[in-house]
């Protein structure tokens, strides 16, 4: 499996992350001997395999809908980049 | 000078409940050797001084006043994934370079509920992802034994602040390796448990169905000690498991006679270093002696676990660290022009060149059309590696190998190369995509650098697992070897 310099702007564009032009052709490199290593995976037939979903076979727990959180907004929001009166600040998403 | 540090948790914790040692004591001394050798080493992010001071003093009362547990009064430090309140907890990365955690998580708090001190946080490979503890934008952990290579990874600064007596023991997390493969590299005992075993809430998540925390300590006696304090039932943890917790430390003096140890022929083949499999050997010869039994069994897909791992870990993370926005905690980039550029540039300048690497192949094996080819497929492969151990476990009580191919390799060997990299964990990823549990325990060296032999056991047997390895350690006295420049 190879990538091209176009296949990880496409990638790094889903990913939200901003690659570096010059860093590109390495990513590239780097991703296209990942899936080569990946590509081993074809040496065994699967079909009829149920996929795992979890090591122990169980299923997701579920809780009571009630109500466990207290309100901790300003501590949380100390640790933001930028909030205003209890908001996150964004740049302008609407002109 | 006292020699504190040359003592296990057990040791301390009976000189600290005997009077004949105070926690502020402890404290200090472990402080002043972390300032003396982390220079060095790097195995720390953060030292908590104030905070383990204040600590200690409250352990020191509560030890007065017979309030104490086991572990009262013992310091250890943190690997840096695990949320610790009013402290900063980066996760070796810049992205969290400003975060100072609201919050604990379950395992920070149980252990501050059972009066240990925290001295620190310790340095890792960025959100643990990398096998040697180089990516970590704090610089690389070096190896106690030998400076010049790495302590292995992702819980590399646990590994060497154990191995060279500047903790008496640690926590860390294994997704793929991560706390086997530095265990053995720094000559120390590790121990992985069962998925679900240990509260994963506040643990900053790599591969949600993977990571699991555990104990990294000099002996097993003491991961013992440490596990009776973090395993549990957490609701906080959608995947923690709803059952009752044993005693860890009842069983270690069990006789192990008759055990019988399931030997994988592909963990013996020819990409084990020559010099490992014979100390490896060595170790197996010692369990004959005391009585155990050794079978060749076969795992037929473990060949496979690396191409599905790196699928499936990828995978995961992509998901995970889809968090990390630059909104509500975190690294922001500067002068963000729209929401575009500031999620990209956020993101492109706080994760470094692997996180940024396994982001991308999550992403692509999640994208429209791909996910049966590999997603899918990888997780096929998933259950047909874990019935391979399943009937192994039909056969035998345990199983043994190598934790890792080699020794401690040297810094900056393999980080241009992230395929040798990832197959420094070929022996240890298996357990995590099955779920299992498993260990490392010091069984000797190869020119001066520490081997460790793996145990795996099955779903559950972490008190078998730990009566295996001190049985072992009752024998030998490789996990009591300390590096000579921190004798």
């Amino acid at each position: 499996m190879s990538l091209d310099t176009d296949d990880i702007k496409a990638i790094a564009k889903l990913a939200r992350l901003k690659i570096d032009e010059a860093d590109v052709p390495l990513y590239a490199t780097n991703l296209s001997n990942i899936l080569d290593l990946v590509e081993q995976m074809n040496s065994v037939n699967t079909e009829g395999v149920v996929p795992m979903s979890h090591p122990l076979e169980l299923v997701q727990r579920l809780r009571e809908d009630v109500v466990t959180e207290t309100d901790q907004r300003d501590e949380f929001q100390n640790v933001a980049p930028a909030t205003q009166d209890g908001l996150y600040l964004v740049p302008r998403v609407i002109e | 000078m006292s020699n504190f540090y040359q003592m296990t948790l057990a040791e301390l914790s009976t000189m600290l409940q005997a009077g004949d040692v105070s926690s502020t004591e402890l404290t200090e001394h472990f402080l002043s050797r972390i300032k003396q050798h982390d220079a060095t080493l790097n195995s720390f992010i953060t030292v908590v001084k104030d905070q383990a001071m204040t600590q200690a003093a409250a352990a020191d009362n509560a030890l007065k006043n017979g309030a104490a547990g086991p572990l009262t009064g013992v310091p250890i430090a943190h690997k840096d994934i695990f949320c610790t309140r009013g402290v900063k907890t980066s996760c070796g990365s810049k992205m969290l370079d400003n975060f100072i955690s609201p919050y604990d998580a379950t395992v920070v708090s149980k252990f501050k509920q059972a009066g240990v001190v925290t001295l620190g946080k310790t340095n890792m490979d960025e959100f643990a992802m990398g096998s040697s503890s180089e990516t970590s934008f704090y610089g690389p952990v070096r190896n106690p034994w030998n400076i010049d290579t790495v302590p292995g990874g992702s819980s590399g600064g646990s590994a060497a602040a154990v191995a060279s007596r500047l903790a008496p023991a640690a926590t860390g997390t294994d997704t793929g390796g991560s706390i086997r493969q530095p265990a053995a590299m720094c000559g120390i005992t590790g121990l992985k448990p069962t998925y679900g075993l240990v509260s994963r809430y506040g643990m900053i998540a790599f591969a949600s169905s993977l990571d699991q925390g555990g104990p990294m300590a000099q002996t097993a006696e003491d991961c013992a000690l440490m596990l009776n304090v973090m395993a549990g039932f957490d609701e906080k943890d959608s995947t923690s498991l709803e059952m009752g917790i044993p005693d860890y430390s009842a069983g270690l003096d069990h006789s192990i006679e008759g055990l019988r140890i399931g030997l994988p022929r592909e963990y013996f083949d020819a990409g084990l270093d020559k010099n490992v499999k014979a100390v490896i050997q060595g170790a197996l010869d010692q369990y004959r002696e005391l009585g155990a039994e050794l079978v060749e069994i076969d795992l037929p897909n473990s060949g496979l676990s690396v191409p599905v791992y790196y699928v499936v870990a990828p995978a995961e993370c992509s998901a995970n660290l889809s968090r990390f926005d630059g909104v509500r905690y975190g690294y922001r980039c500067e002068d963000p022009q729209d929401l575009y550029d500031l999620y990209t540039r956020s993101r492109g300048e706080g994760f470094g060149a692997e996180v940024k690497r396994r982001i991308m192949v999550g992403t692509y094996a999640l994208s429209a059309g791909y996910y049966d080819a590999y997603y899918l497929k990888a997780q096929q492969l998933r259950h047909l590696i874990s019935d391979d151990f399943r009937e192994a476990f039909n056969n035998v009580d345990v199983i043994m190998g190598p934790a890792s191919p080699g020794p401690a390799f040297n810094l900056g060997e393999k980080v241009e190369d992230p395929i040798s990299m990832y197959l420094s964990d070929i022996y240890t990823i298996a357990v995590n995509l099955a779920g299992l549990p498993g260990m490392s325990v010091p069984a000797g060296f190869v020119d001066g650098k520490p081997v460790g032999l793996q145990i795996i056991g099955n779903y559950f047997e972490e008190s078998r697992l730990l009566n295996v390895a001190h049985q072992y350690q009752q024998h030998t006295d490789w996990h009591r070897q300390i590096p000579n420049n921190y004798k």
